[in-house]
C-alpha cells in the first residue's frame, strides 16, 4: 500500500514535469484556432526546448555564479511545488509538509531568485524587468494567500488534500465566497503566469514586457530550464485552481487501477478545458498599460478579500 | 552562593560590565580594545544564552540584592519569559560582538575604548531590564539603557544631522519613560508597593487596568517604534555605527516587547479583549507604513530601520492576537499567537542584526551608504554577499528559512479568529490578515531592492576603487548570525518547547508537546496545518540537484562569455540600472498618499537637467510639526518673564515668598 501511494507519487510528479510544455502548445494551440490561424502545432514547445538544450550557453562576462545557479533554484522550486500540488490524485508524499502558505512561499523563491539573477547582469532592461515582477508579486501573493485562506476557512484546514477532501465529502453547496476567491484567483493566475492583460508571453517588446525582460540575457540550457518552469508554474496554478474550485474526481489514496485510471482521465479533460478557457480569456482582452496593472491586481486582492469577509458574514 | 543560572548570568552581567572598565586601560588602543574585549564580551554572551537557555527549563528564581536606596533593595527574578529574552540576547550580541571586534577602528568620533565601556554597559542594562522585578530597578535599567545608547548613536558627535538623531533618540525615549513611569505608578494600585508581585496582587479597577495598559503601550511603543513614535528610527539608525544599529534594532527594540508582554500578560492578570484589538489595528498599520517606506528609501540604513518598523508592527500585530484570544478566554489559541510572536522576536533579531552588519562592512569597503552609489559588491565581497543573501531570504519570509516559520506560526493564529464569539472582530480579523500578508509580501520587494542594488549589477560609481572583503572577525560574526538565521528555520521544535514554557507561565496553556517534532510542526491538529522545514529544506535541494546533474549529465556543458546583450543597445553603462529611486517607483505610485513627495523634473530646455524627488513622512507634518510649533509657542511666552533685569527678578523672588506665606498662614 505505501509503496504503491509512493510510486503513484513519484511517477505523478514526472508525469506532470513531462507533460508541462504540452500545457503551454495546447494554450497556444487553442489561441491560434480562435484567431483564425494554423498555430504551430501542440508539440512546439518540445520542440524550442530540444533546440535550446542543443545550443551552447552563451553568458555575459559580467554574470555572477548567482545568474547561474538561479534557473536551477526556479525549475527546482517548480518542481517541488508540482510534487506537493494534487493534480489527479491526493497522494502527494510531501503534502503534509508543506501547507498552502508554504506552496506560496515556494513560488516566492522562484519569484525571488528570477529578479535577483535579472538584476545581476547591471543591463537596463533586467533591472527594470525586476523592479515590475516584484511590483507584480507584492500585490499577486497577498491575494493568492486570501484566495486559500477562504478555502481553509470552509474547509478548516491550510492542506490542499485537506481542503480537496472536505470539499469533495459534503454534498454539492454553492459557497458566495469561493465565488469570489475564483475571480480573484482567476486574476492572480493571469498575473503570475505573465498571460494576457499582464503580460505578453508572445513579445519582445521594450516598453511593455515583465517576464521576458528579466530572462533576456539567458540563453540555451538555463534558458531552456526558465521555460520548462514557466510551463510548471501554469501547471501548478491550473492544478490549485481545479483542486480549490473543481475538486471532484480526484483519486484518494487506497483507490484500487480502475478510480486512478479514471481520475488520471478526468484531471487531463479539466486540465483540457482550462487551456482552452485561458485561450479564450487571452483572445478577448487587450493588454493592459504597465500603469494598470496595479489596478487589476488591487482589484485581485480587494476581491479576495472581499470572499473572507463574505465567509465570515454569512458563515460560509 | 550556590551556581544557579541566575548567580551566572549576574556574573555575567558584572562581566560585561568589568570589559567594559579595561577598555578605559588602553582607549585608544585598536588592538586592546577590538582584538582582546570584544572577542571576550562575544564569548561571555555565548555563555548567557547557554545559562538561560538552562533557565527556561529550570523552576523560577527570585533574588533581592541590597543595593541601591536605603530600603528599596533591587528585586530579580529568573523566568521563563525573562529566560527567553536573555536567551535572545546573549545569542544575538555574540554574532554582534564578534563583528564589533573587527569593525571599530579608531578615527574622529568616541575613542574605541570609551565606545567599548558605553557597548557592554549597554549589553548589561538591557539584560537587567528583562531580570528587574520591581519598578524600581526596572526604570534604572531601562534608562542606563536608553543612556548609553544614545552614547552610542553619537559616536561621530561632530556631525550635525548625528547631534540632532541623537537629541531626537534621546526625546523620545524620555517621553516613553515617563508613561512608563505612570504606568508603574497605575500598577502598584494605592499599595505604594513597587515590586511586580504586588503589581500582580493588586486587583485593579477595569478602567485602571486600561489606563495602565494604554500608558505601557505608549512607553514601550515609543521604545519600539509603533505609530506614530517611530521617527526616531530611521533618523538614529543611520547616525550610529552598525554594530550599534544591529544591537539596537535587533535586540534594544525586543526589550520593549518583553517589556509589554510582561505588563500585558503577567502584571495585569485580566487581560480585556479590547486591548487586543487596539494593538492588533496599531500592529497592522505600522507593519503596512514600515514596508512602503523601506521600499522607497535610498539610504540603506534607512531602509533596514523601516524594516524594523515593519517588523514591529508585525510583531505588534501577533501580539494584539494573543490579547484578544486571552481576553476571550481560549488558552490555547493565544498560546498559538504569542509562541508566533515570541519566535518572530527572535528571527527578527537574528537576520536584522545580520543585514544591518552586513551595511557595516559595505561601509567600510566603499565608504558609501547610498544605494545609489552602490552596486556589484557580489564579485568583490563574496562573503558578505553570501551572509546577505542568506538574511535577505530569511528576512523576505522565504521557506525553509526562520523568517518563513514565524510568519506561518502568525498566519495560523489569525486563521483561528472565526472561532471568536464577537461580530465586530470576526468583520476585522479579514482585513487584519490581509494587511498582514500584504506587508509580508511588501517586504521581499524591500529585500529584493536591498540585495540586487547593493551586491548585483555593476558599480554604480565606475571610478570607486574596488571593495575588499570583510575581515575574519567580521565575517566570524556575519556566519553566526547566518547560521542562527539557518538554525532557527530548520529547527523550529527548539524554539516551540521552549516557548511551551513560557506559555504555561504566563497564560497556563501550552501547545503541548504534539505541536512539535524535529520533523515538523503542526500547531493544533495534524489535520488542520503542518509544516515541515527539514522536509522542504531538503526537497528543495534535492530538486535543484537532481536537476542540476540531469542538465549536466545529458547535454554538453559548453559555455561562451561575451558582453551582456541588453536587446542589442550600442551605448551601455552602469548608470542605466535602475537607482534606488527608480526601484521604489512602483511603490510610490501605488501608495500616491502615503507619502508626501516634491519632485523637481527637468524640463526640455534645461541646460543643466536637474532630477530630485524627496519623499518624507506624512506623520512629521500631522503631529510632529504642531507639537513642536506648540512648544516653541509657549516657550516664546514664557521667555517674556526673562527681562534680564534684576530688579524684575527680584520682584519675582519677593512675589514667590509672599504667595508661599499666604499659604502657610
Amino acid at each position: 500500500m505505501n509503496a504503491l501511494n509512493f510510486a503513484l507519487a513519484i511517477s505523478e510528479t514526472v508525469m506532470a514535469i513531462a507533460l508541462a510544455p504540452l500545457l503551454l502548445g495546447l494554450v497556444d494551440q487553442c489561441r491560434a484556432w480562435l484567431q483564425n490561424r494554423r498555430g504551430a502545432g501542440l508539440l512546439q514547445p518540445y520542440r524550442t526546448l530540444r533546440k535550446l538544450l542543443k545550443k551552447d550557453a552563451v553568458v555575459a562576462q559580467t554574470a555572477s555564479p548567482l545568474f547561474r545557479a538561479s534557473p536551477y533554484v526556479q525549475f527546482g522550486a517548480m518542481a517541488l511545488a508540482t510534487a506537493i500540488i494534487p493534480i489527479f490524485g491526493t497522494h502527494s508524499l510531501l503534502a503534509t509538509s508543506a501547507d498552502t502558505i508554504a506552496l506560496v512561499g515556494l513560488f516566492a523563491i522562484a519569484r525571488v531568485f528570477t529578479a535577483l539573477a535579472a538584476m545581476d547582469i547591471g543591463t537596463a532592461f533586467g533591472t527594470l524587468g525586476a523592479r515590475r515582477e516584484m511590483m507584480i508579486g507584492f500585490l499577486s501573493e497577498p491575494a493568492l494567500l486570501m484566495v486559500f485562506f477562504t478555502a481553509s476557512l470552509i474547509t478548516q484546514s491550510t492542506l490542499l488534500p485537506n481542503i480537496v477532501i472536505t470539499m469533495t465529502s459534503h454534498e454539492l453547496v454553492i459557497y458566495p465566497s469561493l465565488a469570489f476567491a475564483a475571480f480573484a484567483f482567476v486574476m492572480v493566475l493571469l498575473a503570475e503566469n505573465a498571460r494576457i492583460p499582464i503580460d505578453n508571453p508572445s513579445t519582445h517588446l521594450e516598453l511593455t514586457m515583465i517576464h521576458e525582460a528579466m530572462v533576456l540575457e539567458y540563453s540555451a540550457r538555463h534558458l531552456a530550464l526558465i521555460e520548462w518552469a514557466t510551463a510548471l508554474k501554469l501547471l501548478n496554478f491550473a492544478a490549485i485552481g481545479l483542486a480549490l474550485f473543481l475538486p471532484w474526481g480526484l483519486s484518494a489514496p487506497g483507490d484500487g487501477g480502475l478510480a486512478i485510471a479514471a481520475s488520471l482521465l478526468i484531471a487531463l479533460a479539466k486540465l483540457a478545458l482550462f487551456c482552452a478557457v485561458l485561450a479564450l480569456i487571452e483572445t478577448m482582452s487587450a493588454k493592459l498599460r504597465i500603469f494598470r496593472a496595479p489596478e487589476f491586481l488591487g482589484t485581485a486582492f480587494l476581491l479576495a478579500v472581499l470572499g473572507l469577509l463574505v465567509h465570515q458574514l454569512l458563515g460560509s | 552562593m550556590s551556581l544557579t543560572p541566575l548567580s551566572i548570568i549576574l556574573a555575567l552581567v558584572l562581566a560585561w560590565f568589568a570589559v567594559g572598565l579595561l577598555g578605559l586601560i588602553a582607549p585608544r588602543n585598536v588592538a586592546w580594545v577590538g582584538r582582546t574585549l570584544f572577542p571576550l564580551g562575544a564569548a561571555m554572551g555565548l555563555a548567557m544564552a547557554v545559562a538561560a537557555v538552562l533557565a527556561i527549563f529550570g523552576a523560577t528564581e527570585t533574588r533581592i540584592l541590597a543595593i541601591g536606596l536605603p530600603d528599596l533593595p533591587m528585586h530579580l527574578r529568573l523566568d521563563a519569559l525573562s529566560a527567553f529574552f536573555l536567551a535572545l540576547i546573549g545569542v544575538t550580541t555574540t554574532g554582534i560582538s564578534l563583528f564589533a571586534a573587527g569593525y571599530f577602528r579608531g578615527g574622529d568620533g568616541t575613542a574605541p575604548g570609551l565606545m567599548g565601556l558605553q557597548y557592554h554597559v549597554f549589553l548589561a542594562s538591557m539584560a537587567m531590564v528583562v531580570l528587574a522585578d520591581d519598578a524600581f530597578a526596572f526604570m534604572v535599567a531601562w534608562e542606563t539603557m536608553a543612556l548609553s545608547s544614545y552614547f552610542l548613536v553619537t559616536t561621530q558627535h561632530r556631525v550635525p544631522e548625528v547631534q540632532s538623531a541623537g537629541f531626537l533618540y534621546l526625546l523620545l525615549a524620555h517621553i516613553g519613560a515617563i508613561s512608563l513611569l505612570l504606568c508603574f505608578g497605575v500598577l502598584q494600585g494605592g499599595s505604594w508597593q513597587f515590586t511586580f508581585d504586588a503589581m500582580r496582587a493588586a486587583d485593579l479597577a477595569p478602567a485602571w487596568a486600561s489606563v495602565a495598559f494604554g500608558l505601557a503601550l505608549f512607553g514601550f511603543g515609543a521604545k519600539a517604534g509603533l505609530l506614530p513614535l517611530h521617527v526616531w528610527l530611521p533618523e538614529a539608525h543611520p547616525a550610529a555605527p552598525s554594530p550599534v544599529s544591529a544591537l539596537m534594532s535587533g535586540v534594544m527594540l525586543k526589550t520593549a516587547i518583553y517589556g509589554m508582554v510582561r505588563v500585558s500578560f503577567d502584571l495585569l492578570p485580566h487581560t480585556q479583549w479590547r486591548w487586543g484589538v487596539v494593538v492588533m489595528v496599531v500592529g497592522g498599520l505600522t507593519g503596512l507604513f514600515g514596508a512602503v517606506f523601506a521600499a522607497v528609501q535610498s539610504d540603506m540604513k534607512r531602509l533596514l530601520a523601516y524594516s524594523s518598523i515593519e517588523n514591529i508592527g508585525l510583531i505588534f500585530s501577533g501580539l494584539g492576537l494573543a490579547l484578544l484570544f486571552r481576553g476571550m478566554g481560549m488558552g490555547t489559541l493565544s498560546a498559538l499567537a504569542l509562541a508566533a510572536t515570541l519566535y518572530h522576536c527572535l528571527n527578527h533579531a537574528q537576520f536584522k542584526s545580520l543585514l544591518f552588519l552586513v551595511t557595516g562592512s559595505v561601509m567600510h569597503a566603499t565608504g558609501e551608504r547610498s544605494l545609489g552609489k552602490l552596486g556589484g559588491l557580489l564579485r568583490h565581497m563574496p562573503w558578505v554577499a553570501g551572509m546577505a543573501l542568506i538574511g535577505t531570504l530569511a528576512m523576505a519570509g522565504l521557506p525553509p528559512l526562520n523568517g518563513f516559520v514565524s510568519e506561518w506560526l502568525l498566519l495560523q493564529s489569525y486563521l483561528l479568529t472565526p472561532s471568536l464569539p464577537h461580530t465586530l472582530i470576526n468583520m476585522l480579523a479579514p482585513l487584519g490578515v490581509a494587511v498582514f500578508a500584504l506587508t509580508t509580501a511588501l517586504a521581499s520587494y524591500v529585500l529584493v531592492k536591498f540585495f540586487g542594488v547593493i551586491f548585483l549589477g555593476q558599480s554604480r560609481e565606475p571610478t570607486a576603487p574596488p571593495a575588499r572583503d570583510a575581515g575574519l572577525l567580521e565575517r566570524a560574526g556575519l556566519i553566526w548570525l547566518a547560521a542562527t538565521s539557518v538554525l532557527l528555520g530548520l529547527l523550529p521544535v527548539l524554539v516551540l518547547r521552549a516557548l511551551d514554557r513560557v506559555n504555561l507561565e504566563l497564560i497556563g496553556s501550552s501547545l503541548g508537546e504534539r505541536a512539535a517534532t524535529w520533523w515538523s510542526v503542526m500547531p493544533l491538529s495534524s489535520e488542520r496545518a503542518s509544516y515541515s522545514p527539514l522536509a522542504l529544506g531538503i526537497g528543495i535541494l534535492v530538486c535543484v540537484a537532481l536537476t542540476f546533474l540531469l542538465v549536466r549529465r545529458l547535454y554538453h556543458g559548453r559555455i561562451r562569455l561575451c558582453t551582456p546583450w541588453g536587446c542589442g543597445y550600442p551605448q551601455w553603462t552602469p548608470r542605466m540600472q535602475d537607482t534606488a529611486e527608480g526601484f521604489g517607483q512602483p511603490i510610490r505610485r501605488v501608495f500616491e498618499p502615503f507619502f508626501e513627495v516634491q519632485r523637481q523634473t527637468p524640463t526640455a530646455f534645461d541646460s543643466a537637467p536637474k532630477y530630485r524627488v524627496v519623499v518624507t513622512d506624512r506623520w512629521w507634518g500631522l503631529i510632529y510639526a504642531p507639537i513642536i510649533r506648540l512648544v516653541q509657542m509657549l516657550s516664546r511666552w514664557v521667555s517674556f518673564l526673562q527681562q534680564g533685569n534684576i530688579s524684575l527678578y527680584l520682584l519675582y523672588s519677593f512675589a514667590t515668598l509672599l504667595t508661599l506665606l499666604a499659604f502657610v498662614l
